[in-house]
């Protein structure tokens, strides 16, 4: 003789409420004992809203590409028109598809759309601005990530967590800055020397600037900041006496696309 | 006699059928042929040897410690049984809270990092830990992002060819 179905009812539901039960009595046999004891930074850098000001009357090309040249390097960016192994080389088409940048240089008429007067000065003409994260206030990239693997920390630095990127590229649809790049190759053979104290990434993700959190968290400066020698200023927003407010409050400063009201916090001196 | 019931309704009689194996030899040969097939594996690796891991913790940072400092974050049967969760709670505390600090139930802070701290003893990730991931046949994909030693960058162990 079999079981009749509500025997078989019976049975199931007995399991299932043994099978969830089972579940919280092994949490609360076993607590999180690894998250007894944290403390916080002896000095990291800290602030309510971290911003940078670009300020082009200092920054020449020279600076700007060493700036992109040290952060790609410390957070082993790959250089595609630069192959370890001459067999990975990649045609030029591709390389301006797979391309990953954290912080690149544009003229104002890319930099700024919409912005340009029919004559404008000679000098911005010319200008290469330098280019990144903007690190906006009301981030459309950390919106619309199905994951939260895009996420916005409590000192505004809009952060991703590789881990949870599943890479759908949302956020590139969202980031109206482009300052987003997506993986379509393993970055490994395209990286000259790995820097150790950074993680690579893997086909399928998405990467940009992080404001250096690793750098801040060790209570240094973002290594472009530092590599700028004075040229892009980095600081606490909500702090009175801090670099960027003094620099904002000197001069006048345009940031970009703010129509589209993201509130970027990566301010430009012209 | 008694009326008899089946599942098309009450019968008089129970109803007479011939109690026998159609196709008897191909249903045999075919059972066999799965049975022996379904077990396959079992056959093949009888008898074969498997030797445990050996996670080996002879490196020069390992071997500098004290007899009394030499020990791992936490004691090493926990860290046999949970040193993946404790990986996945230092990920989740350094990216997400950005606190680069892990304090041990035995009082010492760390800094909570898989490539400096792991690592920073257990330089010989070919001997330690690809040991017993091999052995249990499972491929952490840590190592497709994180950078294990630059000496032995190039050489991909077996559990994480993909």
């Amino acid at each position: 003789m079999g079981i009749n179905r509500r025997e078989f009812i019976k049975i199931a539901g007995l399991s299932t409420l043994f099978g969830l039960s089972a579940k919280s009595a092994w949490e609360l046999l076993r607590p999180g004992q690894v998250e007894a004891g944290l403390k916080a930074l002896p000095k990291p850098l800290t602030a309510k809203r971290w911003a940078m000001v670009v300020d082009m009357r200092k920054l020449d090309d020279a600076t700007a590409q060493r700036c992109i040249e040290v952060c790609h390097r410390i957070h082993n960016v790959p250089d595609f028109a630069h192959p370890v192994n001459p067999k990975d080389k990649v045609s030029p088409e591709e390389q301006i598809r797979y391309q990953v940048k954290w912080i690149w240089t544009d003229p104002f008429h890319n930099a700024f759309p919409g912005e340009q007067p029919d004559v404008m000065s000679e000098r911005v003409h010319h200008m290469n601005f330098l280019l990144l994260c903007n690190h906006c206030n009301n981030p459309p990239c950390v919106r619309v990530c199905p994951t939260q693997a895009t996420f916005q920390r409590a000192d505004g630095v809009v952060m991703m967590d590789m881990h949870r990127c599943i890479g759908c590229r949302y956020c590139m649809a969202g980031c109206p800055f482009s300052a987003r790049s997506f993986n379509w190759r393993d970055p490994r053979p395209y990286i000259k020397q790995t820097y150790p104290d950074y993680p690579t990434r893997e086909p399928g993700m998405v990467e940009k600037c992080d404001f250096c959190a690793k750098l801040l968290a060790k209570g240094q400066l973002p290594a472009c900041v530092v590599e700028s020698k004075g040229a892009l200023i980095f600081g606490d927003l909500a702090a009175e006496n801090s670099p960027v407010r003094e620099a904002l409050k000197a001069n006048f400063t345009i940031r970009r696309k703010t129509h589209l009201g993201t509130n970027p916090q990566v301010y430009y001196i012209v | 006699m008694a009326d008899y019931k089946n599942e098309f309704g009450w019968f008089a009689e129970r109803p007479q059928v011939e109690k026998k194996v159609y196709n008897k030899f191909p249903v045999i040969i075919g059972l066999l042929v799965f049975v022996i097939l379904a077990t396959s594996p079992l056959w093949i690796n009888a008898g074969r040897d498997v030797p445990p891991p050996k996670p080996s913790l002879e490196t020069p940072a390992i071997q500098q410690l004290a007899g009394k400092d030499k020990q791992c974050v936490l004691p090493t049967e926990q860290m046999r049984a949970y040193h993946m969760q404790l990986l996945i709670e230092w990920r989740d505390q350094v990216v997400r809270t950005g606190n680069r600090k892990w304090t041990s139930p035995g009082g010492k802070t760390y800094e909570p990092s898989l490539s400096n701290t792991c690592l920073g003893c257990h330089s010989n990730k070919a001997e330690f830990c690809d040991q017993c991931h091999n052995y249990v046949a499972v491929a952490p994909n840590c190592w497709g992002c994180h950078l294990d030693k630059p000496a032995t960058a190039g050489k991909m162990a077996q559990a994480e060819v993909k």
